[in-house]
């Protein structure tokens, strides 16, 4: 026993300076991995079981990446959100909301250009109010946007009184829901342009930074210099306008605007963002975790569809599949 | 421009109450000042006034021969003005180098963080610190000792001029302490100003040209450390000639055995040699020895925290102490070394703190009577004297000494056979220890024993009637205390091992 205190002493007093081989594979971060080790797992497993059903074929692979674009989109700003230990559950109803005015402005001036910049400014709009009462009056994120998700749905219900939009334009629906570039559905380009911005911004840039010191600690970034409320007030307007991005993505997609767009988006934009390593306590985030998180929730859906189970029962089972990753992803924490 | 720092007539004021009268003081270039005095003088108001986290209502403030009106954390930053805080100011989830450069990343362009320089700068900085750390570590992986003195990189990234350090060594081990004496040593030669606010004396004339003291929100007096000692500052910060009351008293100790345990097995990482204990009724048993000794283990084993079962005897009872819950059936208690961590819940009120230990004692059918515990708890404040204006105040907005005291309130009303106490009074001002103190003396004249574990020497001295020291993990002296006892032989046995 002793001599073992004596070893441990000589180890602690010397660390190497330039990591090894062993201390780079001992830096690997396990939790971090669960979500692409859950992601191979599931898409194996379905793959097997629904073989014959046509799982596997390249056109529903390119579904599934059209299925998840908006939960991805809004994951990717959601990870900024959670790192920062703030939530936002407005999403939902932000998209709904945003998927209306696009295609009402659209529809009344046929200008592409302007739709997109009213839709994708109604959401950074409504994460700015939210933003601001959270950070000027002190009340949590998860009350401000619970209660906005509920005044912004409100709002996409009045407009046209629940009435649904149909845009006929057909350039828009290309750019923003049903072309193909190369091969490549639109919806994934977008995905993957939003990825490197998302992953670029949390991990090289100050901002992000920023963003992950303010979760991480909040009076001690205070103290260094970091405008906490402010960074507060970007991640939850960006968070928004993701909102609204993915709001138009519906509407190009359905080819209208409509109230019900994003329904229960925020849960699976949230679960899918835990899952991916982001900590719901902040302080650490990963952009690409998120979307692997998303593509994992598509990967459920679709095969559980493809298996023939009916909407109940999908719920209940991809209910268990997230408390079981969330689960084993907290174990490896420690 | 001779001082660095001048802050002339400050005046500061919270709600109508005076916390800054009329302080003035100044700081020369390459100057080590210590800032001492209790809880409540003023310290770290005048500190957060010079670095922008509050504002000032009169006076004024000169830095490098120039007035300034800082309005943030960080303006005084970026005019070379840094404060290494008590709880530490870094980002635990966030790694060594992205915390010493958060805000001052060095960027390849207007967005990108030049991850190879920042790498690179740490290292530099590190070494000339003498730290070994890896910058890509995360700062939740370091020791304290480590993340205080990367705390200090990150200040010195920022070409701080004037460094203010708030209880740098609270939680810094003995060697990391000397350490970070050698780093204050070699940022003076090369003109760092240094503030030192700290509770400990023995430090304060280590490593300060001159110390200032405050009381009550105004300047006592400001002396060379050369010209002065602790009586004097002591004397300065208390306002009357120093402590009778913090010196030992001779106290009559039972001949009964309370406590009894042979041959102790301490089951963790630190060894501890087979260990005999015997207390008397009405003793104070005091642990001495440097950090690693193996004293915290022994309390913590007696407690039943570590893993592993010990035969003890107390009044005669033998009993097996495998889990907290043994112990405390077996009536022993224990006080904490870390009371923010261990001891209390920060954002609970006093009395919700207070009657946590006590639920069985105060509960009635399995309900919690909401006037019984009001009772009790009002009983505890003004039987421990602590100074609160009611006892559903939030306890985080007590002072150190007083939160201390809701500690020991907390686990003395269960009025325990054995009491523990791991460092009673650290982070304490010296008015509220001397209180702490008596209240413990107090406690072991009722017929029970206390063991204390502590690193300051005049704590053990002043309270108990008898002192085991320790040296890696074994029991080498055993001092019969006595108002004869000198400091100087005491801190021989601790220092060397025989």
């Amino acid at each position: 026993m002793k001599s073992n205190t004596k070893t441990n002493e000589m180890t602690n007093g010397r660390i190497p300076l330039r990591p090894g081989i062993t201390d780079t594979f001992k830096e690997i971060n396990w939790n971090k991995y669960i979500v692409y080790i859950a992601f191979v797992g599931v898409f194996l497993f379905f793959a097997i079981l629904l073989q014959d059903r046509g799982f596997l074929r390249m056109s529903n692979i390119l579904n599934i990446t059209r299925q998840t674009a908006m939960i991805s989109i809004m994951a990717i700003a959601m990870t900024f959100v959670i790192a920062t230990g703030q939530i936002d559950l407005s999403i939902g109803s932000v998209t709904a909301i945003s998927s209306l005015i696009t295609a009402l402005v659209l529809n009344s001036t046929q200008s592409i250009l302007l739709s997109v910049l009213v839709g994708l400014g109604m959401g950074f709009f409504i994460g700015a109010i939210s933003g601001v009462i959270i950070t000027r009056l002190n009340i949590p994120s998860f009350l401000v946007t619970l209660g906005m998700m509920s005044i912004a749905k409100g709002f996409a219900m009045w407009i046209t009184n629940t009435a649904s939009v149909p845009i006929l334009n057909d350039r828009f629906n290309f750019i923003f829901g049903t072309g193909d570039i190369f091969g490549f559905p639109i919806l994934f380009v977008w995905t993957i342009v939003f990825a490197i911005i998302g992953h670029y911004a949390l991990t090289y840039t100050p901002y992000g930074k920023k963003v992950l010191a303010t979760g991480g600690n909040e009076q001690a970034a205070k103290y260094t210099g970091v405008n906490t409320k402010n960074i507060k007030f970007l991640v939850l307007s960006i968070s928004g306008m993701a909102a609204g991005l993915a709001g138009i993505l519906y509407a190009g997609r359905m080819q209208a605007g409509r109230y019900t767009y994003g329904e229960g988006d925020e849960l699976s934009v949230i679960a899918a963002v835990i899952i991916g390593g982001t900590a719901m306590t902040g302080g650490k985030g990963s952009v690409i975790g998120a979307i692997v998180g998303s593509m994992l929730m598509g990967v459920i859906n679709n095969g559980l569809i493809i298996a023939g189970l009916s909407v109940s029962q999908q719920m209940i089972i991809r209910g268990f599949i997230i408390i079981l990753a969330v689960a084993v992803g907290s174990k490896q924490k420690k | 421009m001779e001082h660095v720092i001048e802050m002339k007539h400050v005046m500061k004021s919270f709600s109508g109450v005076n916390v800054l009268n009329n302080v003035s003081f100044a700081v020369k270039k390459g100057e080590v000042r210590a800032l001492v005095g209790g809880n409540g003088a003023g310290k770290s108001t005048l500190m957060k006034i010079l670095t922008g986290v509050y504002s000032i209502d009169q006076g004024e403030i000169n830095v490098f021969g120039e007035p300034v009106h800082f309005r943030n954390f960080s303006e005084a930053r970026t005019a070379g003005i840094s404060m290494i805080f008590q709880e530490l100011s870094l980002i635990p989830s966030m790694s060594v180098s992205e915390n010493i450069f958060l805000t001052c990343e060095p960027l390849r362009n207007r967005f990108h963080i030049d991850k190879k320089q920042q790498k690179k700068q740490t290292l530099d900085l590190m070494k000339s610190l003498s730290v070994e750390v890896n910058p890509s570590d995360l700062v939740s992986d370091i020791t304290v000792g480590n993340s205080q003195l990367v705390e200090i990189a990150k200040a010195l990234a920022m070409e701080a001029k004037v460094l203010i350090m708030d209880e740098p060594t609270a939680s810094l081990s003995d060697r990391e302490t000397d350490i970070l004496f050698d780093l204050i040593g070699k940022l003076k030669a090369e003109g760092v100003t240094i503030i030192y606010i700290s509770h400990r004396m023995g430090e304060i004339f280590k490593v300060a040209d001159s110390i200032t003291v405050l009381k009550d929100g105004s300047t006592v007096s400001t002396r060379d450390a050369a010209d002065t000692d602790i009586k004097q500052v002591i004397a300065d910060m208390i306002g009357r000639e120093a402590g009778e009351e913090y010196r030992y008293k001779p106290r009559t100790v039972g001949k009964e055995l309370l406590f009894s345990v042979k041959g102790m097995k301490v089951d963790t990482p630190v060894y501890v040699d087979s260990t005999d204990i015997d207390v008397y009724k009405g003793e104070i048993l005091g642990l001495a020895g440097l950090m690693g000794s193996g004293r915290t283990e022994i309390l913590e084993t007696i407690f039943g925290l570590n893993s592993g079962k010990n035969s003890i005897s107390i009044n005669g009872n033998n009993y097996t102490i495998g889990s907290v819950t043994d112990a405390v059936q077996a009536g022993i208690a224990l006080v904490p070394d870390d009371r923010r961590k261990k001891g209390l819940v920060l954002d609970h009120s006093i009395k919700e703190n207070l009657l946590l230990p006590a639920l069985k004692k105060i509960s009635r059918n399995g309900s919690i009577r909401n006037d019984i515990v009001s009772d009790f708890a009002r009983t505890a404040v003004s039987d421990y004297d602590v100074k609160t204006p009611g006892i559903n105040k939030q306890i985080s907005l007590l002072s150190g000494g007083n939160q201390q005291k809701v500690v020991l309130a907390k686990w003395l009303s269960l009025n325990p056979d054995l009491l523990l106490l791991d460092e009673p009074t650290a982070g304490v001002d010296i008015g509220a220890k001397v209180e702490i103190v008596e209240m413990i003396r107090q406690y072991a004249d009722s017929g029970k024993a206390v063991i204390v574990v502590s690193s300051e020497i005049h704590e053990l001295m002043a309270m108990c009637d008898r002192i085991m020291v320790m040296h890696k993990g074994r029991i080498t002296k055993e001092i019969q205390n006595s108002k004869d006892l000198e400091e100087e032989r005491l801190q021989y046995e601790i220092q060397h091992e025989n």
